[in-house]
């Protein structure tokens, strides 16, 4: 289907975004589209007005700030699996990116839009969860800074009101050495995986002396798995330790809807959260042998 | 009355200036308002791949951008892919390779390979594989297309 009469903005700053969002009403931001203009072909979602904010420059890249790296929302997520500063400094969020979507969809899709849309499945929130990011939130009136702990507010309801824009993101980044790992499982390459975990890990020698693990597909935001953390952390990576963090998974909710039950999500993050530790003590040991 | 909007793009190394409605999508611009029907349209919600065309050299779906969005771009549709008339080298493959049978896949993959071929020029077979990951073929089962792909890349290197 085709998407149904609109009225189309086109800012060129950030200004004048904001401006155009304090004074319309019903208006959907359009940022790469690849969420939103399905819904729109679909006539889900039918606004009076909407605001495109791809050519506002400001909002398009990614740079290195003392502690951490940014984002502008508008960061493709093509973008970001290819900057040299992702892989350098946090390189776990371009190996997730090789999980979203396909070519032609990562070439358009942000960061921005996948937090905005905030389908339980996306790659993005579970990435920027481990990294402990901070979601900055504008509006013609002000500002606010959101933890991404905080900003899911229910099923595909991020932390936004109708006048705000999320605008940037920053995460924190790890010790150089530091090692990731990434799993999910999706039915075919580039769908919304059923469930997933993301891992980051930091050791001090053979122990584990850092850990941030968290899942995507299960509850309806991301969620850190707080519990499995603590238990990682001064211990030795075996097959064992990794299982029982793996069995944390349990004791989350889960949601239960037509592509799987939240029963078999569980057993699948388990097995993902398994599947990601593994892979980062593994490069720590490749680590240790080059050194 | 809906506001028309004044757009100038690049289709194919020709120069446009029309005038486009807000809600209008760029495959439909295509197909209808220029009469480029190579570019083909399936789902109309980003998952079939048909619609794919180059936005300024990279992949997008046709079906999933505004018209009026691609003001100023440069659009490289398969109807761009011949040279002088003549069928390009993935093009040729395609036809050796029996990589189509209906053909309504055909243009997608092409602008998707073609991107692939420019970013990765030694694909492995699994590279190929992914990259049509958001292509869908209902008659070819791929086998075709992948084996049309890996041909051109070697072929290039000689
Ligand atoms: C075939 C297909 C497969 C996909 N597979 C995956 C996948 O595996 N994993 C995955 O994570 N995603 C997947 N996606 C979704 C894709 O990642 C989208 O890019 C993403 O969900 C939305 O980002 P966008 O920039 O395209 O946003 P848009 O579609 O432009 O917008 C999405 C929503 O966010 C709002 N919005 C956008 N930007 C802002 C902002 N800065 N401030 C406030 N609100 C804003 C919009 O108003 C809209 O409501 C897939 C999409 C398709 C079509
Ligand atoms: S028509 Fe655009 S992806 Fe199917
Ligand atoms: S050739 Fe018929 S769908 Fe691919």
């Amino acid at each position: 289907m085709k998407p149904p009469v609109f009225e189309y903005h086109r800012p060129e700053s950030l200004d004048e975004a904001l401006e155009l969002l304090a004074t319309l009403s019903d208006v959907k931001i359009l940022a790469g589209g690849q969420s939103l203009m399905p819904m729109m072909n679909f006539r889900y979602v039918m606004p009076a007005h909407i605001i495109d904010i791809n050519r506002i420059k400001e909002l398009g890249e990614i740079h290195r700030v003392h502690d951490g790296v940014k984002f502008g929302a508008m960061a493709r997520h093509d973008q970001a699996k290819k900057s040299e500063i992702i892989l350098e400094h946090c390189p776990l969020i371009a190996a997730g990116m090789e999980h979203v979507a396909h070519a032609q969809i990562r070439n358009r899709g942000t960061i921005g839009g996948s937090l905005a849309h905030l389908d339980p499945s996306a790659e993005w929130p579970a990435l920027l969860a481990v990294h402990d990011a901070t979601l900055r939130v504008q509006s013609k009136s002000g500002e606010r800074d959101v933890p991404i702990l905080e900003w899911s507010q229910g099923f595909m309801t991020p932390n936004l009101v109708e006048d705000e824009m999320l605008t940037e993101i920053t995460v924190a980044i790890w010790p150089e050495k530091h090692v990731y790992g990434f799993a999910e499982l999706a039915r075919r390459k580039g769908d919304f995986a059923l469930a997933g975990a993301a891992v980051l890990l930091d050791f001090d020698g053979e122990v584990i002396s850092r850990a941030a693990l968290a899942l995507l597909g299960v509850e309806v935001g991301p969620i850190r798995m707080i519990d499995a953390e603590n238990l990682l952390v001064g211990e030795i990576p075996s097959d064992e330790l990794f299982r029982e963090a793996a069995e944390h998974v349990t004791v989350v909710a889960g949601i239960d809807d037509v592509h799987a039950s939240a029963s078999y999500r569980k057993k699948v993050a388990s097995v993902m959260v398994r599947r990601a530790l593994e892979q980062a003590s593994h490069q720590h040991k490749s680590q240790a042998l080059a050194a | 009355m809906t506001t028309m909007h004044e757009i100038t793009l690049k289709v194919n190394g020709a120069d446009y200036a029309c005038e486009v409605e807000g809600r209008l999508t760029l495959a439909d611009f295509l197909r209808h308002q220029i009469n480029l029907t190579g570019t083909h349209l399936g789902c109309e919600h980003g998952v079939c791949g048909a619609c794919t065309v180059l936005v300024n050299g990279k992949t997008a779906r046709g079906c999933l951008m505004l018209a009026v969005q691609a003001d100023e771009a440069e659009i490289t549709t398969v109807e761009g892919l011949a040279v002088n008339g003549e069928l390009n080298d993935l093009q040729q493959a395609f036809m050796e390779h029996h990589a189509l049978q209906c053909g309504f896949c055909t243009p997608g993959m092409l602008m998707t390979l073609t991107e692939l071929l420019e970013e990765n020029p030694h694909p492995k077979e699994q590279d190929v594989r992914e990259a049509i990951s958001g292509n869908i073929c209902r008659c070819t089962g791929y086998q075709g297309i992948v084996a049309a792909a890996l041909a051109v890349a070697e072929q290039r290197d000689c």
